[in-house]
């Protein structure tokens, strides 16, 4: 009997860890910067560059980050989701676009819609960096105390949105 | 004459001259060869497998940059790593530190290693004891020794 179970047991281990890597993206990266204080940064308005805005500015809200830029694809995907999100007033979405050309952020805003409550500039992707961007898009959720309470690395899904981040919104501002 | 000096001196114009790299070289050759060492160590996030100092992508193009900006404001190759880290994690490190948090990526080859040494061992003795338990009965001695007799009969 032991002759069968053991490699029956090894095999089924085996297939556990096997079957469950399947699913799994592997560019994902655990972001160390999960519950630790967003980096602080002034950039200016995408719209109007005179205008300026910094993550301090929204304390005591809770507020999505989203980095995207005109030249990316996936940002296309989430883009009509975001755009929904928007319409039902739950989170402010303050939009970065990262090492884009302003001509070009405001073109893709003006055909796609603008889901953004405000949207500031990283052209040279500093932030960004600071940010610990590497795929764009990204999103952040950033509770009242200015603090980073999940991220999410490339598009937003309808899924992921109903699942993970409107949940963590919601618990977010009972706080 | 002309046309063919000409086609010479096209010739010597080296193809890497052509292919815009230029910004990756910085004003300091000491220095770029310590970025360069320095970034070997790190993992491109976006190509995976492939150092940053191969990596053609735009994320590891910044971070070189970034590098060598740090490395220009003085800052140590430990100071540099620690950013990098601090902003991605350690998966970034191609080798990364032994901590709690990485316990089992290191430890889990020798704990598989242990695994398998120990079932090999069991097996091995498991089967020395079988084989010394099957001692043959007189009749069975006196069956193989028939057969083998039979065998060399018909040898002959």
């Amino acid at each position: 009997m032991m002759r069968f179970t053991l490699p029956l047991v090894v095999f089924l281990v085996l297939a556990a860890f096997l079957y469950k890597g399947l699913g799994r993206d592997t560019r994902e990266v655990p972001s160390p910067l999960v519950g630790k204080i967003a980096p602080a940064f002034v950039l200016p308005n995408l719209q109007d560059a005179a205008k300026q805005f910094s993550p301090a500015d929204m304390q005591g809200k809770v507020w999505l980050l989203n980095v995207w830029a005109s030249w990316c694809g996936a940002c296309k995907d989430e883009h009509p989701l975001l755009m929904e999100l928007s319409k039902q007033n739950i989170v402010p979405i303050v939009g970065l676009d990262y090492k884009d050309r302003r001509a070009d952020g405001l073109a893709t805003l003006q055909q796609a819609g603008n889901p953004y409550t405000l949207t500031v500039m990283d052209a040279d992707g500093k932030v960004g960096f600071d940010y610990g961007v590497y795929g764009v898009p990204e999103t952040y959720v950033i509770d009242k105390k200015g603090m980073i309470a999940y991220k999410l690395i490339g598009a937003v899904s309808a899924q992921n949105l109903r699942e993970t981040i409107l949940p963590l919104v919601a618990e977010l501002e009972k706080k | 004459m002309m046309k063919k000096l000409c086609l010479t001196m096209l010739l010597c114009v080296p193809m890497w001259a052509l292919a815009g790299e230029a910004q990756d070289i910085a004003d300091d050759p000491v220095m770029e060869t310590r970025m360069i060492k320095l970034a070997e160590k790190v993992r491109c996030l976006v190509c995976q497998s492939e150092p940053v100092s191969t990596s053609h992508s735009d994320w590891s193009n910044d971070v070189r940059a970034i590098m060598r900006d740090k490395m220009k404001a003085g800052a140590s190759d430990q100071d540099i790593m620690d950013l990098l880290v601090e902003r991605f994690g350690k998966s970034v490190l191609f080798d990364p530190p032994v901590d709690n948090e990485t316990m089992p990526l290191w430890s889990a080859p020798f704990i598989l290693l242990a695994l398998g040494g120990a079932a090999l061992f069991y097996k091995l003795r498991k089967r020395q004891t079988t084989v010394t338990e099957t001692a043959l009965s007189v009749e069975e001695t006196q069956r193989a020794n028939d057969l083998l007799n039979s065998a060399k009969d018909s040898q002959t």
